[in-house]
């Protein structure tokens, strides 16, 4: 490389709006806000995600990026913003502005999340197979048959071994905890996977079979993901985008390869370059 | 029609902990016609890598344009939007690196598969495909439903190769793809090169050893240090055969 004085200022290229990509986003956030006292959890964040891509949200404690996917659930009230997602029955809705019921709806039918901590996604005193088919008691199915099969397919799908169906969760280690709650979360075929540090916990050969299964579900469904996460190494495995919070702003977007590769900002090559 | 026109491409490091700025190359233009074949040569660290990790969007560009005439129009690479680019790398734009990623725990063949697999092929179709790549770069049979983390570097590269190259692609950036080769593979790859070549895809590449690839090079561009700045020299060479 050739160090130079006479380099004019560097100025990144600005990019263009999508032209090829003729889909609409699936998912559109502006200016998410979530004040938690004197805190501000989350500071005016947008947020844009286009059907099949896998999102990654980066940043170290405290950065706000478990409160963004709070408010992408719908878990949490904002303290601004707008969010809209392009599902039937609510194209142009702010979904904030949903009452409970539309809201809770919303969440059963089209969304799915994954917690950190298998407990907050899961019941502990019912099977495996009964947690998935708690999403279709919520839709009012009420027959046996059915909802044994749904529970089926969806741990199939999340690579969970079928002949454990009936196992409570606390049979059960961390990743085929988590395997029940990606099958819980993806029960109903929703549009947006949320997930939330799914695989810290793990041990790293759990973690490894655990990403391989999110990669291969997004390959043979299409699903969009928004995955949060403090370990680059998991972003750099999935997300096709990244973005990188601090304190709850947003410090920088772009292909998951080029914000590893060359950070633009200075906190991200901190963070960057701190990884061992 | 042109496939990629690259004009006062210039890319600088803006490293901010040094409070610098590294410029690596600057004012780089060239044209590429489907099936062209440019090398990119120049001194270690002069910024060959760079220049195909920029055209990818693996780096940030910092001054100039790239317009590429995609199947769903014209396009500067430049400039476009992360989803746009995401699409044309599934699509269009392939780059060969020597450093697999192999992801723990998924087998060589499977890896070799997955661009087909995403894009919607079936998966014994995929699979065959994937077969018939592995052979053709000699990665022994016996290993195929190994992981390739335990695979030296040379059975690495071949699956590596096989991955990129399998997706049909307009557009390929070749970043070393014969370091840890044997003689037999880089031969095999200049082969199958070749091949896509008269399919019309155009390629770009940096070589270690640019005398093996060219018998397939129609262009090239030099990087040289010039008063302090890299500036590309670039050379029509005569078809050879």
């Amino acid at each position: 490389m050739q160090a130079t004085s006479r380099v004019n200022a560097v100025s990144t290229i600005s990019l263009d709006p999508p032209r090829l990509i003729t889909m609409q986003p699936l998912l559109r956030a502006r200016g998410l806000t979530k004040r938690y006292g004197r805190v501000t959890a989350v500071a005016d964040v947008d947020v844009e995600v286009y059907p099949g891509e896998l999102l990654g949200i980066v940043g170290e404690s405290g950065s706000g990026k478990s409160t963004l996917l709070r408010l992408l659930n719908l878990e949490e009230p904002p303290d601004g913003g707008e969010y809209y997602l392009d599902i039937p029955g609510y194209e142009g809705d702010n979904l904030f502005e949903l009452d409970r019921f539309h809201r809770r709806e919303v969440r059963i039918y089209h969304i799915g999340i994954v917690y950190q901590y298998p407990h907050l996604g899961l019941r502990m005193r019912y099977t495996s197979s009964g947690n998935v088919a708690e999403r279709l008691i919520m839709t009012g199915e009420r027959t046996f048959a059915a909802m044994r099969q749904t529970a089926r397919d969806s741990l199939a799908a999340s690579e969970f071994p079928l002949d454990r169906m009936d196992d409570l969760p606390f049979k059960l280690s961390g990743g085929m905890q988590q395997r029940v709650q990606l099958a819980k979360a993806i029960a109903l075929k929703p549009r947006l996977l949320l997930l939330d540090e799914p695989t810290s916990g793990l041990d790293v050969s759990v973690q490894a079979l655990v990403l391989d299964t999110l990669k291969r579900l997004q390959r043979e469904t299409g699903i969009t993901m928004v995955i949060v996460s403090h370990d680059l190494g998991v972003i750099r495995t999935l997300a096709d985008r990244v973005m990188v919070m601090r304190q709850g702003r947003l410090i920088e977007t772009g292909l998951a390869d080029q914000v590893l590769e060359d950070p633009q900002k200075a906190y991200t090559q901190q963070l960057v370059h701190a990884k061992l | 029609m042109t496939l990629l026109d690259v004009k006062d491409y210039a890319k600088v490091f803006e490293i901010h902990h040094l409070g610098r700025r590294i410029g690596v190359f600057e004012n780089l233009s060239f044209e590429l016609y489907p099936g062209d074949f440019l090398l990119v040569t120049g001194p270690n660290g002069i910024g060959k890598s760079t220049l195909l990790r920029c055209l990818y969007r693996s780096y940030r560009p910092t001054a100039g344009a790239a317009h590429y005439q995609s199947h769903y129009g014209e396009i500067d690479l430049a400039r476009a939007a992360d989803v746009d680019i995401t699409l044309l790398r599934r699509e269009e734009i392939g780059f060969v690196t020597q450093f697999l990623r192999p992801r723990p725990r998924v087998s060589a063949l499977e890896l070799v598969a997955e661009p087909l697999l995403t894009r919607g092929w079936a998966w014994e179709e995929a699979i065959q495909e994937a077969s018939d790549w592995l052979e053709a770069f000699g990665l022994k049979t016996d290993i195929w439903h190994a992981y390739p983390t335990t695979f030296s570097g040379g059975e690495q590269q071949k699956v590596n190769l096989a991955r990129a190259l399998i997706s049909p692609r307009r557009l390929l950036l070749l970043d070393e793809p014969t370091a840890s080769l044997d003689a037999e593979t880089r031969a095999a790859l200049v082969e199958r090169l070749d091949r896509l070549k008269e399919q019309g895809v155009a390629m770009i590449g940096v070589f270690h050893q640019p005398e093996e690839v060219m018998v397939l090079v129609d262009k090239e561009i030099r990087l040289e240090p010039t008063n302090g700045c890299v500036r590309g020299i670039e050379k029509e060479l005569a078809v050879c055969g």
